[in-house]
């Protein structure tokens, strides 16, 4: 407890720092709240017995609560963090280190400002509260969901495979490309040329170059949409540089988070393990942080 | 009124003929209809009816509690003034919340938190470790510890795992913990929710998710040393809150068992009647009386018995009293009870608190796994007139002995004797914000310190490396998210959250390398170098220098 009170302590004082106010919302939500807003992982929400009143499920996350009060309390701009439990019934043997009862610590601004600024923002708090942390080095890799669908779309991806193709991707960081590949082709029915193509992409990591890089690409700068994501992307390393963070940020083709809701930039944090070789790039050894538009 | 009746009773009578239909297990659409129009006319009705009993007025925020019980004030007539759910939010089936809950907004998160503070701050000055435990436990680990309700317990669905359910209250997870550490000594504060099926609209302002902040003690020690410092600390509690004037009644379990047997109330009456007896607080002892006599068969001279002793309360003498009570010194069990408490009055009067204790035997808790001495801290009401009592307004925190409850636990049946302490938060959040409200103190929701603004167009890079800096610092700051704000808007918006500083970027000010830093209150303005400028906003905040 007393580690984890100066942890929290770190973590919400930052927030502070921010301008952020606190929140916080009730451990179970109506079922039909939470329903249908997870995606694939819906199956790991703990429901609540009928006992002849409303159906209640306990909380996934901070988010789906975050978006409820907003809508019922007709609020247009916010900007509030909200540290506490959410439960997710996976099986902890499967996945090392998973609990099925954990604590979140998230931050979030809510309303129509002027491009990238509050996403900036929410990037310079995670590189802040990863410092103070000192946990070791660490890297925040960064997408556009915009991006993603689009380079899917012109590799060749049918709409209907979009979200199976993307949990496949996602793998990435802990498979090997040609294990994902496999997953793809075999499992997912996915054509072995629309996989390839994919995997050009995807194997793709950079500063703000690479940005512009895409921005040149013959096949993805005729989408209208990954234009619009590297667009974004663009003008978010503008703000990061001004920040002073922008060496800490990975623009990753491969990132692509698993939840539903996400809309347009999408980021993660991994910590990074020192080589044993010289020479040999940083091996992450899992997320500390992350989130999105 | 009679409006509000009958629309009461078609949201009764809508909600039987769902539980009907999930029943005759209908088709998901039939029940989904029907749970949509029973969501629409509780929407009518307005969120939680039950009040409170003391003066109490609705915070004015923006971002208030939709899901709030509502709040009168005692004297005055008029409705409450709160946000209804209305049925104009499209969808209402998908911005609907659990009953009997509620968020927390920023403004009464700013309240918690000072609550929380002073409390932390006392468990600590005492000694004590924290802990924490899961929100659901083995619903096996909550069974049969909790008597009649029992059945307020909330379970989780069975999904092919264990069977779980939430934690009613932070005792019996902590002797759950104790055991299973095998611990025989620790002074432990826990503060977390808890959950509990209360039927909100009959129990009054009684959430089904709420806070506790528990404190016990657990360990074999010399009698009564660690009972009193629970009630020092309670009392400690409710004094630095500033909540008014309390009392804190005492009692013990054996006493009452005692009361009762030589009453000859028989033994398997004595949970019951101890439940009747209970509410003496909220009802009158006639209303009791028919009660014990007219629903739990009670014979009536016992229940007159029972009468001449619980409507008697006072301090270290009636424990004296009572001991030479022929009938009462007749039963060993109360004769127990009756020297705890004597030794107990000592010590609190070393502690130097006896006054705010009064021996109340009408107090008897609900809870069964108490053992010894029962305690019950509740706010006065300053007396409407003179030479009145104080009425007592509702119970802030309470707590006792409860030596068997660790063995329940452990295989070997090893006892753990622990006594504790749990303050009612939820109470004190409405209390403390409406004094706040009062006083006409401004609750500010955040606690940023400077807003980097600019006095025109195109400086947002400039914003964007200041604020940067600022941060970096350790100082707190905000920026607007917009290219190029007005200036006008950037000063409101310091004025509505309460930030009482500004550095301003123009463009003839960043040729001379200076920002204008400028007080929202006071409105001065004084340019200052750059250089300086986490200096001297750290000067004026009263912060270290050092980056903390």
């Amino acid at each position: 407890m007393v580690v984890r009170e100066k942890i929290l302590d770190l973590v919400i004082s930052c927030f502070k720092r921010h301008g952020a106010k606190g929140m916080d919302t009730p451990a179970f939500e109506l079922k039909e709240t939470l329903t249908e807003k997870y995606g694939e992982d819906s199956g790991l929400m703990y429901d609540l017995k009928d006992q002849g009143g409303e159906l209640l499920s306990l909380r996934y996350d901070l988010t789906v609560p975050f978006a409820r009060y907003l809508a019922m309390n007709k609020v247009k701009k916010m900007k509030r963090y909200h540290v506490g439990k959410v439960w997710r019934r996976e099986s902890p043997t499967i996945v090392q280190g998973r609990y099925r009862e954990f604590c979140q610590c998230d931050f979030d601004i809510a309303g129509q400002f002027d491009p990238m600024i509050p996403d900036a923002e929410c990037l310079k708090i995670m590189c802040e509260i990863l410092s103070g942390l000192q946990l070791g080095d660490f890297l925040i890799k960064v997408n556009d969901r915009r991006i993603v669908d689009g380079m899917f779309a012109v590799c060749g991806v049918p709409e209907s495979k979009f979200r199976a193709i993307c949990s496949s991707i996602d793998k990435l960081d802990k498979m090997a490309w040609k294990d994902v590949r496999h997953e793809m082709v075999v499992k997912k029915g996915l054509a072995p040329e629309v996989a390839d193509r994919i995997g050009d992409y995807v194997q793709c990591h950079g500063g703000v170059s690479l940005v512009e890089q895409m921005f040149q690409d013959p096949r993805l700068s005729q989408n209208k949409q990954a234009l619009e994501g590297l667009g974004d992307l663009k003008l978010l390393f503008e703000y990061l540089t001004l920040f002073g963070i922008a060496d800490k940020i990975s623009f990753d083709l491969s990132l692509a988070r698993g939840l539903d809701y996400y809309t347009g930039v999408i980021y993660e944090a991994v910590l990074l393990q020192t080589p044993t070789q010289a020479g040999e790039e940083p091996l992450n050894v899992g997320s500390v942080a992350a989130g999105g538009r | 009124m009679a409006e509000r009746a009958a629309l009461e009773e078609l949201v009764k009578l809508q909600g039987e003929r769902v539980r009907g239909l999930k029943q005759q297990k209908a088709s998901a659409e039939l029940i989904e209809e029907e749970v949509a129009k029973l969501l629409k006319l509780k929407a009518q009705l307005g969120p939680d009816e039950s009040k409170q009993k003391f003066v109490l007025k609705t915070p004015k925020t923006r971002f208030h509690h939709v899901g709030q019980a509502g709040l009168e004030p005692l004297t005055s007539g008029n409705p409450s003034a709160l946000a209804s759910r209305s049925a104009g939010i499209t969808g209402v089936s998908h911005c609907a919340w659990p009953q009997g809950t509620r968020d927390y907004s920023p403004r009464q998160m700013a309240v918690r938190e000072k609550v929380f503070d002073v409390i932390i701050r006392c468990f600590k000055r005492h000694g004590a470790e924290v802990i924490d435990t899961p929100v659901f436990e083995l619903k096996e680990t909550l069974m049969g510890k909790y008597g009649e309700d029992s059945k307020l317990i909330y379970d989780l669905k069975d999904q092919g795992g264990e069977l779980l359910s939430l934690r009613y209250d932070l005792t019996v997870p902590f002797a759950r913990y104790l055991a299973m550490n095998k611990l025989t000594n620790i002074k432990r504060y826990h503060i977390a929710k808890v959950y509990r099926r209360d039927n909100p609209a009959m129990t009054r302002g009684r959430y089904r998710e709420f806070y506790q902040c528990d404190f016990d003690i657990a360990g074999n020690f010399d009698p009564m040393i660690p009972d009193a410092e629970c009630l020092k600390i309670m009392c400690e509690i409710l004094s630095s809150l500033q909540i008014g004037d309390f009392l804190v009644k005492v009692n013990d379990r054996r006493i009452l068992d005692g009361m009762f047997a030589i009453c000859g109330v028989s033994d398997s009456k004595f949970r019951t009647i101890c439940s009747s007896v209970d509410k003496l607080d909220k009802v009158s002892w006639e209303e009791v009386k028919n009660e014990m006599v007219g629903e739990k068969g009670l014979a009536p001279e016992v229940a007159d018995r029972i009468g001449d002793y619980v409507q008697q309360h006072g301090g270290v003498s009636l424990v004296e009293q009572l001991l030479q009570d022929p009938k009462l010194s007749q039963n060993k069990q109360a004769l127990e009870g009756l020297g705890d408490l004597k030794l107990l009055f000592e010590y609190l009067t070393l502690f130097g608190i006896d006054d705010k204790i009064s021996f109340d035997l009408s107090l008897a808790r609900g809870l069964d796994y108490y053992t010894g001495v029962i305690y019950e801290a509740v706010l006065l009401q300053t007396p409407a007139q003179a030479g009145e009592e104080p009425l007592g307004v509702g119970s802030v925190a309470a707590g006792g002995r409860y030596d068997g409850l660790v063995g329940m636990f452990d295989p070997k049946g090893r006892k753990v004797p622990c006594v504790g302490l749990s303050i009612g938060v939820e109470r004190i959040f409405s209390i403390v914000e409406q004094r706040l409200e009062a006083l006409e103190e401004k609750i500010r929701t955040t606690e940023t310190q400077v807003l980097v603004a600019s006095a025109q167009k195109k400086l947002l890079e400039e914003r964007l490396k200041l604020v940067s800096e600022l941060w970096d610092a350790g100082i707190k700051a905000e920026l607007l998210y917009k290219k190029n704000p007005k200036l006008l808007n950037q000063l409101q918006y310091c004025e509505e959250a309460g930030i009482p500083l500004v550095a301003i970027i123009g463009e003839q000010e960043l040729k001379d390398g200076v920002i204008k830093l400028r007080s929202v209150t006071s409105r001065e303005e004084v340019d200052v170098r750059r250089e300086d400028l986490v200096e001297e906003i750290k000067r004026r905040t009263g912060q270290p220098l050092c980056i903390c």
